[in-house]
């Protein structure tokens, strides 16, 4: 078992298991994505700069108030769904009335002013921020090293996906959720308040892209611009996966960032392209999205 | 999409009934076109001639940009993309094939083109959000390639472009003589945009923007007008982009990268979506602003984020749509 298809294998399961990391960030974040345009019908562009605020608010917990990563990973997406849910209050929601388009020009402004203001007072360097010592070290598999944070990542992406998947489709809350997508104002007829679920949904999108952000901080450095990179192929997971299904913007994301990782091992030259050449296979073939409805 | 208010809520939606008036332009869009030619004419006397090159190289950007989303209502989040294949390639043909400017700048044009057949053929699979999703992940793709194709030259882009003799006589070494070609091709792009869209071509793109499933069911195959106002406005921005390396000697990654994208989008919607003089007053108002602001480092960022979030808020037609609501014109 030392080589695969010509390939050591410690190397093609290092790629593959950094492939299931990108790819459980790229679930995480569509999957807020998919869940926020479900119901207020806007792409929010500020999520980039929202998984970015995640990871700072989990640097700042640590270096301001001594709280560690487990305190993080609780209060960080509160906080930064707080802020979120004051975004939604003070601007996005004037404009549901109008065009897809102008909340993207929007949340895209709000990304804007987000990113620079992090930029100025933290520079564009970035800061370490260390994994948690209970997570730190590696495992033996036997044929790889799994350092363990990294399998954690993995494995806590997994659990925050399913729980909103459970959420969204077998409780009570999602039942209103779903059918808030379909026809809101029949929902609001049947006396649920559907301006305050909305409100909470773009909060509850927004602390996904939180908790994504400090699973991201101990691996990637801490900088404004950690947001803006990633996003971009995160739109092209959604455009593949399409915005219908909630499982399916899961299988997407963690699958595209399979496909990435073993394009690393097998074609370096083409890992940051495939998803975008995928993308565009996808459209040909089928335009609405692996799971998305025409 | 939502049918209750269209991306431009600009009162220039009569589609059919034209204003009497010369070469297509009604009476106040004459006086504009004239101060805008006085402007020309007078600006590198008084401004340095490279910051106004510099403004009509993105004037003229917008304009292309502004064809899409202004007239037939698709929202572009990747022209950086061809605006800046455009300048690559014209740099490339200026430095390596020792091309003449005139015909440099055609190369890039016909490369933003030839971009935009494959990039439009690919996104008008999909409307609104999704159009402008596909195309933001095309132009990243673009942007994978420079970073890595050996004759962008990477990170360090493509240095020392001379701007070559035109027709392989007039040099265009001074600032001046370049500055004429400049203001000559950004004129004649400017007219020949306001002659796509007085067009009945630019007609039927009016109508898809109001209605397409109306259109289509006219008889219209929306689809292949989208595809073409898609591969004319690629080929103006990458004629801009083109421009742009010849002014400066030097194409790099920035005019490819994302932030492009959204500064065209920001330009364009400052001076009023769907307005003919409006892109060209946005490029002046955000290149500008970097100009005067430049020491600010990354406020300027904030600003323009700023800048799009008053825009959507309040201020929906942009300068030029405000001040024709004003005056009751169409500008």
């Amino acid at each position: 078992m030392d080589e695969i298809f010509g390939i050591p294998a410690p190397l093609l399961f290092g790629q593959l298991l950094l492939g299931l990391i990108n790819g459980a960030f790229y679930a995480m974040l569509s999957l807020g994505l998919a869940v926020i345009f479900g119901l207020l019908n806007i792409i929010n562009f500020t999520h980039g700069a929202q998984f970015m605020m995640g990871a700072f608010a989990a640097w700042m917990l640590l270096a301001w108030a001594g709280l560690g990563y487990w305190w993080a990973l609780v209060l960080a997406p509160i906080i930064v769904g707080f802020t979120g849910i004051i975004l939604e209050k003070l601007f996005i929601s004037r404009l549901y009335k109008l065009d897809h388009l102008y909340g993207l020009l929007l949340t895209l402004g709000l990304g804007l002013i987000i990113e620079g203001v992090f930029r100025n007072q933290f520079g564009s360097s970035g800061l370490p921020y260390r994994i948690p010592a209970e997570l730190s070290g590696a495992w033996d598999l036997g044929f790889m090293y799994m350092p363990i944070y990294r399998g954690w990542v993995v494995v806590a992406a997994l659990f925050f996906c399913i729980s909103t998947w459970l959420i969204i489709e077998k409780t009570r809350l999602g039942a209103y959720l779903r059918a808030a997508t379909e026809r809101a104002e029949l929902v609001q007829a049947f006396g649920i308040n559907v301006p305050r679920m909305i409100t909470l949904t773009y909060g509850a999108g927004v602390a996904l892209a939180a908790v994504a952000g400090v699973l991201a901080a101990p691996i990637y450095s801490v900088n404004p611009q950690m947001g803006s990179n990633l996003i971009i192929v995160v739109f092209a997971v959604v455009v593949i996966g399409g915005m219908g299904s909630i499982l399916g913007s899961i299988i997407t994301g963690f699958g595209l960032g399979i496909v990435e990782g073993l394009t690393k091992v097998f074609y370096p030259e083409a890992s940051a392209t495939v998803i975008f050449v995928i993308m565009a296979i996808v459209l040909l073939a089928r335009p609405a999205g692996l799971f998305g409805r025409a | 999409m939502s049918s209750e208010t269209t991306l431009t809520a600009i009162p220039t939606g009569v589609v059919g009934k034209q204003a009497p008036g010369i070469w297509g332009f009604n009476g106040s869009q004459l006086i504009a076109l004239l101060l805008l030619v006085a402007a020309l004419g007078l600006a590198p006397f008084f401004l340095y001639p490279v910051f106004v090159m510099k403004l009509l190289c993105f004037a003229l950007f917008a304009c292309a940009f502004n064809l899409l989303i202004g007239y037939v209502g698709l929202m572009s989040f990747g022209h950086a993309a061809y605006f800046g294949m455009g300048g690559y390639i014209a740099g490339h043909a200026a430095k390596v094939w020792g091309l003449t400017p005139e015909l440099s700048i055609i190369a890039g044009g016909l490369v933003g083109a030839g971009l935009g057949v494959l990039g439009g053929w690919l996104a008008i699979r999909r409307q609104g959000i999704y159009f402008a999703m596909i195309t933001m992940a095309l132009a990243q793709m673009v942007y994978f390639f420079c970073v890595q194709a050996p004759f962008t030259g990477g990170e360090d882009g493509i240095q020392a472009i001379p701007r070559g003799k035109l027709f392989g006589v007039i040099s265009m070494d001074s600032d001046m003589a370049m500055y004429w070609l400049v203001a000559v091709v950004f004129l004649m792009g400017f007219m020949f945009i306001h002659r796509i869209i007085h067009s009945p071509f630019g007609q039927v793109m009016k109508a898809i923007r109001e209605n397409e499933p109306r259109t289509t069911s006219l008889g219209y195959r929306t689809d292949d007008y989208k595809l073409v106002a898609f591969i004319l406005s690629c080929g103006l921005a990458g004629v801009a982009g083109a421009v742009k390396t010849l002014v400066f000697g030097i194409a790099t990654l920035t005019d490819v990268h994302f932030s492009m994208s959204g500064e065209v989008v920001l330009m364009t919607l400052v001076g009023g979506l769907g307005t003919i003089f409006g892109p060209v007053i946005g490029a002046a108002v955000v290149v500008g602003m970097q100009n005067y602001l430049a020491e600010m480092g990354a406020w300027v960022t904030v600003i323009q984020g700023g800048i799009f979030v008053a825009c959507v808020l309040a201020f929906r037609r942009g300068i030029v749509g405000e001040i024709g609501n004003l005056f009751k014109v169409k500008l």
